[in-house]
């Protein structure tokens, strides 16, 4: 991804996701690095779409960054490809899989 | 070169004739690709539309059936978005509201990630270095016309970021 300046680390308390039964909880989003996406424009993605704060959505696109992947959000399978076909509109690349 | 700031609750930038144009025949490629020459196999139609079951063909065929007509529609619009909003072949101002706004944010982001494609842009790849490169080559290529373009939608896509999060 683009430049960007230091993030600021805060540790935050955040909730993973909402409340859901085991049984579904077996899908998660995964974001993968590209080179061409900026990094202040994939933490703003992670804010709008899925309302982290910014210091989640921050670590989530470090971790995107330099990790080559990140988790973004779990839950249900139909969930998780409504969130992926959100990211592509957004132009990120996301796919889904099991947990 | 044009930034974008924040008025009265609109995003407003002033371009240059030759910005205009260089916007519109850049919206207008997008355009293009998701319409006429719309093809799977090319590599940036896979970057614009990824295979969300990277594994597992058939899901993600599914997956396409279900999502990939509205995505369409949408990066068309979000690319009609900045040629909306820009003047007729001469310099002047454009001025977004918040949901144009975020319209050009996502289409200047389809435009970078199809000439990233094109101009195999790599992770740690040094724009500046490639640039200098390719004017070594020959200054009057469309590989340094693409690098600049390149570079430039980058640029304008985080001001407009800056302006809208500040």
């Amino acid at each position: 991804m683009g430049g960007m300046a230091a993030p600021q680390v805060a540790p935050v308390e955040t909730p993973d996701t909402d409340e859901v039964p085991a049984s579904d909880r077996q899908w998660v989003t995964i974001v993968w690095d590209d080179p061409v996406n900026l990094m202040t424009y994939v933490t703003w993605v992670f804010q709008k779409l899925f309302g982290y704060s910014r210091e989640r959505a921050e670590q989530l696109m470090l971790d995107v960054h330099h990790k080559g992947r990140a988790v973004v959000s779990t839950g249900a399978r139909e969930r998780m490809e409504h969130d992926a076909s959100q990211l592509h509109a957004y132009g990120l690349w996301a796919t889904v899989d099991r947990s | 070169m044009s930034m974008f700031h924040r008025q009265a609750g609109h995003y407003v930038a002033v371009f240059a004739v030759d910005e205009v144009r260089v916007l519109r025949k850049v919206a207008s490629e997008v355009v293009g690709l998701l319409t006429d020459g719309f093809d799977h196999t090319d590599p940036v139609v896979g970057r614009l539309f990824p295979a969300v079951y990277p594994q597992d063909a058939p899901g993600t065929a599914e997956f396409r059936r279900y999502t990939e007509g509205d995505l369409k529609t949408a990066k068309i619009d979000q690319a009609g978005a900045i040629l909306a909003a820009l003047p007729d072949d001469a310099g002047g101002e454009v001025r977004l509201d918040a949901e144009a706004a975020e319209a050009w944010l996502r289409a200047l982001n389809d435009a970078r990630l199809a000439m990233g494609v094109r101009l195999e842009i790599k992770d740690g790849t040094d724009l500046g270095e490639e640039l200098d490169d390719a004017v070594a080559e020959d200054p009057g290529s469309s590989r340094v016309f693409q690098l600049s373009v390149y570079a430039y939608l980058g640029y304008l896509q985080e001001s407009l970021l800056n302006a809208l999060i500040d």
